[in-house]
Formats: C-alpha cells, structure tokens, sequence
C-alpha cells in the first residue's frame, strides 16, 4: 500500500459534518500565491476554509474558528501578530518539508505545534536533483538556445558537456532526499560518495553503493558533481563559500536543491567567473526569486530553476494530503506523523 | 618514419566545427597516416594508394562510387557512432570493404541524453529557466506545473543497447517499462530491470507516460511514429526522441502538439539537423529541442574514436571486426 494510499485512507475516515468542521486559515485561493484551486474540494472535506481576507474582514468572528493554519509556498507568514490573534490555534500544516521560514520556537512558545511533509516531496525532489545534474552536465539549456536561435546554420561536433554515467556524485546531506538521488544516481553507474552529519548503516550505504566521507572536504575534492541536499539551519547556512569551492575540481559541477543559503552567493559567483568550478544549477536561491540584475543571472555556466522541485500536479496533492493528516491528527489528540521541534 | 610504414587513414577534416577533435588527432596518429580531404584532393594520385581505412566523423566525408573507385586499397570504413543510415551499406560492400560502427561507446552517453530530455521535458526545466533568468518574474506555481516521472510509465521502442541503459535508469526512478522491439528480450534481461514486453506498439502508446524512441533508421522504422501512433498516445504523454529525426513524422507530430493530442514532446535528433528557422517545431512552447546531443561528451567522444580505432586495426589484421556492420 502507497503512502499515498495511507493518507487518503487515513483522510477519508476523518471526515465529518460540515458545522463541525475545524477552522483552516489560508492565504488566499488561487492567484499568483494562493492554494491551488484543485486542493479546495480536499481541504473543505475537512475543514472550514477561510482566507486571509475573509479573516481580516471578520477578525472577531473568524479568529476563534481558525484551529489550523496550512502553509503553502511559505504564505501567509506566521508573525505575532497572527498567533497572538488566533487563541484557539492548535497547529501550522506546512506543504513542503522545509521550515525555515517559521520562527520554531516563538510558534512553540504559543504552544502551538508545527508540521511538514518529508514524505510527499522526496521522490519529486530527488528527481529535480538527477534533471539538474543531467541538464547542467550535458548543457541541455544552452543546447535549446542552438537549437531554436536564429543565427544557427549547423551544429558543431566540438561542442562538448562532461559525462554523467561512472562520474563521481558527491552528495551532502543524506537524508530521505538525499538517498533518493543516491539511487538513481547508481543508476549511472556513477560512483557515490555522501556527507553526512551522522553516518548510514552499513546495508543502507551497500544497497546504492555510497561512501561515507566524514570530512566534508574529501567529498568536495573528488566529486565531479556536488549535489546539497541539506536542511537550512544555523549550521548549514553558507555551507559551501569560497573555501568549499576552491576544493573542488575545476571540471566539477555544484547543483543546489536545499535552500539558497546554503550557498555563499557572492563566493559562487566569483567562482563561476573564474571558472573555479565548470559550472552550477539551481533549483533554489536568496532570495527567490534574485533580483533581476543579479550577477548569477548574467553568467552562462548556470542554470537557475523557479524552486520547481515539488511541481508537479501530483506532489502538490500528495503534500496536501500529508499536510492534511498531520493537522488532523493534533487536532484529534492522535500520534502526529511528522511534526517539527524546535532545536 | 616517413608516411609509408603506418597504414594511410583518410578523414575529412581536423578541428573547427566539423573535424576530428584535436584531442583525438595524437590517438590516431599512433597508429595511422592521417590524410585529411584536402591534403588526399591535392594530391590523389600519391594518396590514394596509401588509404586502406576511413574514419567517418559525423557522417563526414560522404562515400559515394567516386570516392570508393578512387581507393584501392580502401579496406574499411569506420562509423564514429552506431547510426549507418548515412550509409549505402550495399555499394560499400560491392567493393570488397567493410564497415565498422561503435555501439559500445555511445549506448551510456545516448541513454544519458535520452533521461535528460524526459527530465527536462516532464519537470519543464526550459521554461523554468526562462521564468527564472528573464525580466518581469511574477508568475505562479500553478503555471509551471510538471508531470511526475517517479512511478511513471515508460514505453521504451527499440530495445538494443541504448534502449537496455534507458531501462536501467528508468527502474530506479521506479518506473513502469514497457518495451516494444523486433524481438523480445531473454525473460532474465527483462526481469532485470522489469520491462514488460508489448508485442503490439499500439498497446505501449496506449499506456505510457513517456514514449522514448530509441530504433535505428531503417527503411521499416521511417516514420514509424505519425499520426495513428500520436493519436494512440495519452494526452497527457511525452515524446522523447533520441534516435533519427526521419523516425517521427513531424508534420503530424506540430499537428499533434499544436492541437493537446499529446502533452509534449522533447526531440535530439530532427530532419534535416538543423531544421529549417521558420520551421514551426522551434515555435511551439511544448517542445524542447537539442542540437544532437547524443555523445557529445569528452568522454564518450574520445571512447568513440579508440572503438574505431579499435575496429579498424582488427580488419587491416585480417582479425574477426569486433564492430563489424553487413548489409541487411
């Protein structure tokens, strides 16, 4: 049975009548930041909905309903001002795996608990991870660009990627994600090495075939490419800076799927000039999206992605759906499957 | 050591946008007398006897009767690649010479390509990064929406080499494969990655989430994908061509895109290469097409060359030709 299936079962036996239903805040439907408008029917099976609007226009009315708040691309933001005014708020669903956009301990001083959605994103996470190595590698974006551009009267044969089968992968950060994309990778026949703050278990590591390396900087020497698949946490920002760049080989490629700060951008910038690594890919950045004269966006051995990681119409529901179990199950006092504690 | 001890190869050109890679030159050099066209046009009659082998890169210089007439002592071709629809296979035969691809290099890289264009395709990585580097940014999630290849169905026509890696990689992305092919693969090598057989190509296009074609051009697979296949494909489906352009009918295939017969398409290989820049393929936003990626690596081009190289010495050897290619 899916995990998948275990959360829509899970949901389907939660249901109840409409008057009963739990308040949910939301930020808005549909729009340019709102829920998706696919999700609504899901969420009204278990929820009264109210939007931000409808919370502002109503305060008195709206604010002891609101039980629940769904978080969806980071939106709406969880300030004071908000807890202080919701006095019966039980829980904040995130869609997504990463918090770090909420203030952990400040929403658990309200005694409020957090929640995300670690199984919902990996498949579709690691999958962007393996697409951006892939196109960086083989230089699929600038390829597109030969292909359609006006100017282009033949292909030339001396225009060369780097191979990608029996390279070496580097992974910092294994976690569900990052093990994910140790599987595919193996795939290639590439050769895995991880970085981790606690090691696998030995069958964990045999069955993709990693190798632990306890120094962060002995994965960065020899990897041709460098995938980070991290938390962002006080430990983890600026992770890799211009020390961590200059370790690694200049025919390598850094490919980033945690959180733009994990990476020192200036310091990537300057060794994307310099050509102190080959090249890069970025599905994340700080902020997103860059301001639209960032140097990273004038250079052409980068691809940056819009945080497109878990969009796709099905991850999109799937994190609905854990989100959704997660908020029920505080809000019915049972085990809560994936709740997040301050450090 | 004067050109006459090591056996003369002909190639059409070295460096620039055509020629053989410059890094290739002192491999060659190793174990041949490079001639290249010009030097060989300059001076036929004083070169034509010294070639006993050609080294074909991208499908240059082109064999005709003339050119075969005017070596005789021309006792192979080597192709830098598995394709040989470039070649007449019969008349090079009639002359006594054999000819020679190089599977074994190009399968990894071109299965490589074939996943990063079903990738890209599915997660929409081009258009992302348009969004992404270009002014005026304000868009929304619901706009840049992929398809989901974990768990996806694959249907994977043509199962030789290529078709074989794609399978691998597709299993770990716990795929379903489908597989449709002349002749069916031993129960062992399909078990090992899990590929169900369809006798009927009708039956894959029916089923599958991407539709990879992985076949050689022959006069049987022209057009192979036209308007009936495209029609038997889900809407929601992804075409991925890494084979021959000539392969897909692609007038049908603008029809099929233009109008949602299905979701998108993701194209390696066009006919002619490049295509024409009016051609209405480079307009349409559900396409991503590559300038023939296929191996154009440095790794897999150098493995290429050491393959011909390879294939070449065996025949002048008199040995067994490890890649050898016969007419059909």
């Amino acid at each position: 049975i899916s995990r998948q299936e275990t959360f829509s079962n899970f949901l389907v036996a939660s249901v109840m009548a409409e008057e009963e239903l739990p308040g949910i805040l939301i930020l808005d439907i549909g729009g340019t930041h709102g829920v998706l408008e696919n999700l609504v029917p899901l969420l009204k099976k278990h929820f009264r909905l109210i939007t931000m609007k409808e919370f502002l226009e109503n305060k008195k009315e709206m604010s002891k309903k609101i039980q629940s708040v769904f978080v969806f691309e980071c939106r709406p933001t969880v300030d004071r001002e908000l807890l202080e005014s919701l006095p019966n708020l039980k829980v904040i669903g995130n869609s997504g795996v990463g918090v770090d956009h909420l203030d952990l301990k400040m929403i658990s001083n309200f005694g409020v608990k957090v929640t995300n959605t670690p199984h919902a994103v990996a498949d579709s996470t690691a999958d962007i991870g393996m697409a951006l190595m892939l196109a960086s590698a083989r230089r699929l974006v600038e390829g597109c660009q030969i292909a359609v551009s006006p100017d282009t009267k033949c292909f030339a044969v001396d225009w060369l990627g780097v191979e990608v089968t029996r390279a070496t992968l580097g992974i910092v950060g294994m976690g569900s994600i990052g093990y994910k994309v140790a599987q595919r990778a193996r795939a290639f026949d590439m050769r895995i090495l991880y970085h981790n703050r606690n090691r696998r278990r030995k069958e964990e590591e045999e069955a993709v075939g990693a190798h632990y390396c306890e120094k962060m900087e002995d994965l960065l020497q020899q990897s041709d490419f460098v995938m980070l698949v991290v938390n962002l946490t006080p430990e983890t920002h600026k992770l890799i800076g211009k020390k961590e760049l200059g370790l690694m080989k200049p025919t390598a490629t850094l490919i980033n799927i945690s959180r733009g700060a994990v990476i020192d951008q200036d310091a990537l910038v300057e060794a994307l000039q310099n050509k102190v690594i080959r090249a890069a890919a970025l599905d994340v950045t700080y902020p997103e999206p860059l301001p639209r004269d960032h140097p990273l966006l004038k250079l052409n051995n980068i691809i940056i992605t819009p945080h497109i990681g878990t969009a796709t119409v099905q991850a999109i529901r799937m994190m609905a759906e854990e989100a959704i179990a997660n908020m029920l199950a505080v809000l019915n006092g049972q085990p809560i499957p994936s709740e997040v504690f301050p450090k | 050591m004067g050109g006459g001890e090591l056996p003369g190869l002909l190639v059409n050109e070295i460096g620039g946008i055509h020629g053989i890679l410059h890094g290739h030159v002192a491999l060659l050099k190793k174990h041949f007398y490079l001639i290249t066209m010009k030097e060989f046009l300059e001076n036929r009659k004083h070169m034509s006897k010294k070639v006993q082998a050609i080294y074909l890169w991208w499908h240059k210089p082109i064999i005709n009767r003339e050119l075969l007439q005017s070596l005789p002592n021309l006792k192979v071709i080597a192709n830098s690649g598995v394709g040989m629809d470039h070649l007449d296979l019969k008349l090079v035969a009639s002359f006594g010479v054999k000819m020679a691809n190089a599977p074994y290099a190009v399968s990894s890289s071109t299965a490589d390509t074939g996943m990063a264009l079903l990738l890209a395709s599915a997660r929409r990585l081009v258009e992302g990064y348009h969004v992404a580097t270009s002014p005026g940014m304000e868009y929304s999630e619901a706009d840049l929406l992929g398809v989901e290849v974990t768990g996806a169905t694959v249907g994977i026509i043509g199962m030789g080499s290529i078709g074989y890696k794609i399978a691998l990689r597709a299993k770990a992305f716990e795929m379903n494969i489908l597989y449709h092919n002349r002749t069916r693969r031993k129960e062992q090598e399909e078990q090992a990655v899990g590929a169900t057989y369809c006798e009927k190509i009708d039956s894959l296009l029916q089923q599958a989430d991407f539709v990879m074609v992985v076949v050689s051009l022959t006069p049987q697979t022209h057009k192979l994908i036209g308007k009936r296949e495209m029609e038997l494909m889900k809407p929601t489906a992804t075409l991925i061509n890494i084979s021959r352009g000539a392969v897909v009918d692609q007038e049908a295939l603008v029809t099929a895109l233009q109008t949602g017969v299905i979701r998108a398409a993701a194209l390696d290989v066009t006919y002619p290469e490049p295509l024409p820049r009016d051609h209405t393929l480079l307009k349409l936003k559900n396409v991503i097409i590559t300038p023939h990626l296929g191996i154009k690596t440095d790794k897999a081009t150098y493995m290429v060359t050491e393959e011909a190289v390879e294939n070449i010495l065996a025949a002048l050897n008199g040995l067994p030709i490890p890649s050898e290619v016969l007419p059909s």
